[in-house]
Parts: structure tokens; C-alpha cells; sequence
């Protein structure tokens, strides 16, 4: 098969998907030593760091959310019905059997329709559900004194509940993910392309890809 | 495209590196500086007592004294006998209850019980002259007793057992022409061994604050701000600020840290955000009793053993009293760590005659109000003194029995040991009815801790609360507290979703290992 070589994370991208990892495992830590179920930096420290850290991260996303609209990059996310039987096909049987992915990467379509599915509702559900309830749990005071009235949540427990099911979920998306990233065309060609943006890519020629689609169409269908 | 990018990578870059710097900086100026300057200023008498002609003389007895301060002072008594030091009582305002005049007259405590019918012997404390259990004039000017506030020499002391009287031999026209400002000899001399004791009730008040380290007391720290117990405690017009919450119930003439520190006095703003719900004592005395024992136990049930008819006394492992025929068994403790309570400032209390709840395992003498819910309190530590004391079985009141008497058979409980004739005489002087049955209760009683404040080296640290086992707050369980509190079943199902992912990848990845050994297998072939 021709292999081509495509640049498909660009810059900005690389270090967004790479802050906002290292920034999340490090909340993980500090966050669920806040939660009183490991210990790590001492209570007081992880308190001062978590804060420090979600800042960061909203900093992050607000930039990442703007290169996303600005470069129309929201629309990989779009998540979408079609060749989804394929790619439950593909992980429960075809990758045992070396068969090819069901559909390319290219830089137009980077997300298989799995993962579309998976990081529309991250980003739709459980990002935004982490933010708001971290900037509750952040902002919270009981009562309102000194001047700050904006917020009167009259208890801080459901909002920690609603951050730790999110935790929970977060650190179970990212061990998956971890393991998921290996089944590329090769153990490490999706961390290589995450790394230095560029990826072997099956050769999309216009006939090729024609067929596959067509093929997985009336596979779906 | 790319310049787009590298701008916005730079400007993020830029924002994270000024957001982080940013953030520790602006401390505020240390008002602790401030207030150091403010108190090192000590405040000096404007005259000179030892000058006075009309004290140029020899006083037989301290009412004469009180005549000559009066004479020249001549408003200050009726300012003393408006205060409570003089009265025993004020007027409060209880919920449930309306308004009620509340003191030493016809409250309860779990130590020494009550004071009525012993005011011989607790007159010790009383700031007048002559106060026997049969008559005393609370209008009387005369029996004021200035000289035990205001007593500079040290000197004065009030006689034990005799209705608030000095000893008789004391120079008492001395002592009048070097009278001030109340030192903390005075207040200490009554405060300090309140219970019949050194630091017997409360715990944070006792001798060794008279000169303390400021490792002890970084207020009255003669190593440190040195302060004396006015310097807190304002007075005007003989009305001293702060109560006690033994025999206090309403929110109002109260001090508190506030009053000199404010309300946000930390440079950390997440330390600031605690003192809406957390009183600046919880975290700033982490321990108290640091350096005498105070009495945490008292049960009255097993008085009366005697060896051979002859009262007897036994002493525990540290040399504190741990048995007396008269008062029954004794536990001490030092260097004790608070319980905490939710508090709003406003008490209730078991009044003399009140009938109690037969169904509670512990009767509150005191009980102080609070929850998380409501917006005025916050958790403040105290010393519980829990104690079994004497009720009447059948009317289900707490008994206040007599307990002093001059002598033998007049059915005084320190010299007759006889439960039913002290409870029949202690009732009928309170003109409460007794049954005659006599049975023994547990009881309650809460000392606010708010003296003994240590250096911030020593301050409570976060994990001391914030943590799941065992924390300071463990017994306050109507909040939600990060570090302490959790979902069980939200960590529960966490875990287990983690578990079932790392399963699935564990599985999955080794049947990707045994299918490409089989088709590199058949490769080979």
C-alpha cells in the first residue's frame, strides 16, 4: 500500500493537546488529593496547586476554543452515525485479523466516527460540567460576606459530587485513550503524528478512498 | 495561517506565565505591625492615690475604703451595681423561654452545682462585702469592694468562706492609696480558679497566664504583646465587654478577634474565605490547659466513702485530686485538644427548677446554639465538662444541695454526707419541691475556648480537619468538607469504572498480542 506522509496536528493543535493533558493529570492528582483519597503534595499544596492548574486550563481551553472556530476546526467533532457499526467491527473483530481501518485519516477527517462520538459528548458534557462545577466549587462561600454576593449556593455537596463523577470519568477516558492511541496503522504512528504532526498515511487516491466509502456505506446500510 | 498560530500560541504561552507570577504577589500591609504599634503604648494613671489627703489614714475595714472611693468618686457606684459582677444576674432574652434574669442566683453548673445556699463560701468571688446565704443588700454602696479589682500592690485577698470578706490583718489604707487600673492579678484571682481550683473550670484562664511565654498565650506573652485582660475585655462605665457562655445567652456585648484583627486578616484569600464559618480560636488554639490540668470529669455519685468515719482524699498518677469524700471523683486533663461545636452566639440554659428530658442520655446546662445552615454561626472549639450530678427522680429537676454549713447536722453535704437531708435543704432554700428520691444524671456543660492563643507557627494545619479519619471536625457532620466528605457510591462506581476500563484495555490488548503472533505465524508459513 502507498504510504504518504501528512501533516495533520498542526502547531497550535500539538500544544493544546499536550498542555491540556499534562494540565488534567496533574488536576487528577491534586484533585483527588483535595478529595481526601491520596496523598501526595500535603492538603494545602494541593488545594493552592489544583486552583492554579483549572486556571491554566481555562485559559487554555478559552484559546483553543477560538483556533477551533476560527479555523472551522469545530466541525471534526460533528459526531455522526455512519461507519459507526464498522468501527465496532473493526475493534471487536477486524483488528485481530490485521485488516485496514474501516475509514482514512486525512487532515479534513482526523476522527474516526468512535471517537467523534466520544469527544462531543467530552466536550459537550463532562468539560463543561468539570468547569462549571469547578468554578462553583472554587467560587463557593456560605454565607455571602465581605462583599461577595454574586453566588449563594447554600451547600457545597452536589457540586463536589458532580466534579468527582467528572474526575472519575476524565481519568477513565484518558487510560482508554492511552491504549486506544496504539491502535493506529502502527503501535506508535498516532503518538508520532501527535508528537511532530506529521503521519503515514495510507495514500488517499481519489479512486481508492471512493471505493472504501462506497464499500462501507453499503456495509452500514 | 501560521502567524495566526504563533500568536495565539505566544499569547497563550505569555497569559500563563503572567497569571502564575501574578498570582501570589499583592500582600497587603501587615496590620499586625499596626496593632503591635497601637498596644505598645501602655496606658499610665493620670493620678497619683498615694497623694490623696482623705486616704492619709488607717482603714479597720474595707466598707470604710469603699466610703472614701465614693466620696471623691461619686457616681462610679451606681455604674457597679447596675453590672452583673455586682448582680449575679441579667437580663436575657431565651428562645422558648421570653425574657429571663439569668446569674450565678439560678443558674446550674456541673462542678460546685449552684451557688445558692452557699453564698458564704461563694462570695469569695463576689465583687461586694457581706453576702451570707440569709440577707445581703444589693443597694447598699458600702458593700461594694473596689479594692478586689482595684487593688494595685498585690496584696488584697478575700478570706475563704466569709461572705466576701478580706482577711482582717491586711493594711487596708496601703493597699487604698495604691489603687488603678484592674491588673491581671485581679481578675485572674477570682477568673483563674473558678470550680474551687486552679484552671478547675475553664481551661484556658488559669495562673500561669499571670506570667506567661507567649508560646502559652501570644496575647498576654510577657515575651510577647504583654497584654492585660482590659486591654480585651474594654470597660466603660464599670461594664466590662465579653461573657461567658455559662451563664450568657444572648449575642450582644461580646469581643471578639474581629474587633482588632478584621474579619480578613490573612494574606492567603483561601485562609479569609474560612472565617465566614470558621472562628479564628478554632484554628488559633489548637490545644489548651497547656500548662495546669482542668477538670473535665466530675462525678458526684460516689461521695460519702469514708476510712473508719474520716473523710478521705486520693490523688491520681499526676498528683491531681482524683477522690474526695465531700465532692466524689475527679477527672484532669492538660495540653487537650477542643471538641467543636456550631455557635451563633446565643445560648440556652437549664435554669434552677427547669424539668428536664428524661429521655436524653446527657442533660445540657448550656446549650449552645448553632448549625451550618445558619448564616451566624461558625465552629468554634470548646472544653466539654461532662460531670453526674444529683436530680430529683420523681419531679425530674437537677437538685441543688446544700453543701456548706458552719458545722456538722445541719444537713450540709461536705460535713454530712447525706444525699436526702443536703437535697431536702438545698430545695427548701430554693423553695423547690423535693421528693425525697434522689438519683444521678449525666450532664453537659460548654466552655468556649477563646484565651491560650498560640504563635501561628503552632496553628491548626489544613489536613488536621481535612482528612477523612479522625479529623478535629469529625464529630460536625451537617456540611460537606473537602478532604473529609465523599460519595460512597459516586467513588465506589468511580473505582469500579476505572477497574472495568483497565480490564477491557488488559484483555483486549492481549488478544491483540495472540492474534499477531497467529498472523505473523502464518506470514511465516
Amino acid at each position: 500500500m502507498k504510504m504518504n506522509n501528512v501533516y495533520v496536528y498542526r502547531a497550535f493543535e500539538r500544544f493544546w493537546h499536550w498542555s491540556q493533558a499534562l494540565l488534567i493529570i496533574f488536576l487528577a492528582v491534586t484533585g483527588f488529593e483535595v478529595h481526601g483519597a491520596i496523598s501526595f503534595f500535603g492538603f494545602e499544596e494541593a488545594v493552592a496547586y489544583h486552583s492554579t492548574a483549572a486556571w491554566a486550563l481555562i485559559i487554555l481551553i478559552v484559546f483553543a476554543a477560538f483556533w477551533h472556530l476560527t479555523t472551522g476546526e469545530w466541525r471534526q467533532y460533528i459526531p455522526t452515525l455512519t461507519h459507526i457499526r464498522s468501527y465496532l467491527n473493526y475493534y471487536v473483530f477486524g483488528i485481530f485479523r490485521n485488516a485496514p481501518h474501516p475509514t482514512k485519516k486525512t487532515v479534513l477527517s482526523k476522527l474516526n466516527p468512535l471517537q467523534k462520538l466520544v469527544y462531543f459528548a467530552l466536550k459537550t458534557i463532562v468539560l463543561p460540567a468539570m468547569l462549571i462545577s469547578g468554578l462553583l466549587y472554587s467560587l463557593y462561600r456560605y454565607p455571602q460576606r465581605h462583599g461577595i454576593e454574586a453566588l449563594n449556593v447554600e451547600s457545597l455537596h452536589s457540586i463536589a459530587i458532580v466534579h468527582t463523577i467528572g474526575a472519575f470519568l476524565l481519568i477513565a477516558f484518558l487510560v482508554a485513550h492511552l491504549y486506544l492511541i496504539t491502535t493506529g496503522e502502527s503501535l506508535f504512528s498516532n503518538l508520532k503524528a501527535m508528537l511532530t504532526g506529521y503521519e503515514e498515511v495510507p495514500d488517499p487516491s481519489e479512486a481508492e478512498h471512493t471505493a472504501t466509502i462506497a464499500a462501507l456505506d453499503k456495509e452500514d446500510a | 495561517m501560521k502567524n495566526i498560530l504563533l500568536i495565539l500560541v505566544s499569547g497563550a504561552v505569555t497569559l500563563l506565565v503572567a497569571f502564575t507570577l501574578l498570582l501570589p504577589t499583592g500582600t497587603p500591609t501587615p496590620p499586625l505591625t499596626e496593632l503591635r504599634e497601637r498596644m505598645r503604648v501602655k496606658p499610665t494613671s493620670g493620678v497619683d492615690h498615694s497623694l490623696f489627703p482623705s486616704l492619709q489614714r488607717e482603714f479597720e475595714d474595707p466598707r470604710e475604703v469603699t466610703a472614701s472611693c465614693i466620696a471623691c468618686h461619686n457616681h462610679r457606684h451606681t455604674e457597679v451595681m447596675q453590672s452583673n459582677h455586682w448582680n449575679w444576674e441579667r437580663e436575657e432574652y431565651l428562645e422558648g423561654r421570653g425574657v429571663t434574669y439569668i446569674g450565678k442566683k439560678n443558674a446550674m453548673n456541673n462542678y460546685c452545682i449552684g451557688a445558692m445556699g452557699n453564698e458564704q463560701s461563694c462570695a469569695k468571688c463576689h465583687i461586694g462585702l457581706g453576702m451570707t446565704a440569709e440577707g445581703f443588700s444589693f443597694t447598699d454602696p458600702k458593700n461594694i469592694d473596689c479594692l478586689v479589682c482595684h487593688d494595685n500592690t498585690e496584696s488584697y485577698a478575700k478570706a475563704s468562706e466569709k461572705a466576701g470578706a478580706p482577711d482582717p490583718t491586711l493594711d487596708f489604707g496601703y493597699i487604698a492609696r495604691n489603687v488603678g487600673r484592674p491588673q491581671r492579678s485581679n481578675c485572674g484571682v477570682c477568673h483563674f480558679y473558678g470550680g474551687g481550683g486552679n484552671n478547675v473550670k475553664h481551661g484556658d484562664l488559669e495562673e500561669a497566664l499571670f506570667y506567661p511565654l507567649r508560646d502559652v498565650d501570644v496575647h498576654m506573652g510577657v515575651d510577647g504583646a504583654d497584654l492585660s485582660c482590659i486591654d480585651c475585655h474594654t470597660t466603660e462605665n464599670h461594664n466590662i465587654a465579653g461573657k461567658l457562655y455559662s451563664l450568657s445567652s444572648m449575642n450582644r456585648n461580646r469581643i471578639s478577634c474581629e474587633d482588632c484583627h478584621g474579619e480578613t486578616p490573612h494574606e492567603k484569600g483561601i485562609l479569609n474565605n474560612h472565617t465566614l464559618k470558621v472562628a479564628c480560636q478554632t484554628c488559633h488554639i489548637p490545644v489548651y490547659a497547656k500548662v495546669n490540668p482542668t477538670k473535665t470529669h466530675w462525678d458526684w455519685s460516689t461521695v460519702g466513702a469514708l476510712n473508719d468515719g474520716v473523710p478521705i482524699e486520693e490523688e491520681d498518677a499526676d498528683g491531681n485530686i482524683s477522690y474526695m469524700s465531700s465532692k466524689g471523683s475527679f477527672e484532669w486533663g492538660k495540653q487537650l485538644i477542643p471538641e467543636y461545636v456550631w455557635f451563633n452566639g446565643t445560648a440556652s440554659h437549664y435554669l434552677l427548677g427547669d424539668v428536664y428530658d428524661e429521655s436524653a442520655t446527657s442533660i445540657s446546662l448550656n446549650i449552645l446554639r448553632g448549625s451550618y445552615s445558619d448564616e451566624d454561626s461558625k465552629i468554634i472549639p470548646v472544653k466539654i465538662h461532662r460531670a453526674v450530678q444529683p436530680a430529683d427522680s420523681v419531679h425530674r429537676m437537677l437538685i441543688m444541695p446544700k453543701l456548706y454549713a458552719e458545722q456538722e447536722g445541719e444537713g450540709a453535704l461536705w460535713l454530712d454526707f447525706d444525699w436526702v437531708r443536703a437535697s431536702e435543704a438545698g430545695m427548701r432554700h430554693a423553695e423547690l419541691p423535693f421528693s425525697g428520691h434522689v438519683r444521678f444524671v449525666n450532664t453537659e456543660m460548654y466552655w468556649p475556648i477563646n484565651h491560650m492563643v498560640s504563635p501561628k507557627e503552632e496553628t491548626v494545619q489544613c489536613a488536621e480537619c481535612h482528612t477523612r479519619e479522625n479529623g478535629r471536625l469529625a464529630a460536625l457532620t451537617d456540611f460537606y468538607m473537602p478532604g473529609r466528605d465523599y460519595s460512597i457510591v459516586v467513588d465506589t462506581g468511580g473505582s469500579v469504572l476505572l477497574l472495568l476500563t483497565l480490564l477491557g484495555i488488559t484483555v483486549h490488548g492481549s488478544l491483540r498480542i495472540v492474534a499477531w503472533r497467529r498472523n505473523r505465524k502464518r506470514g511465516d508459513e
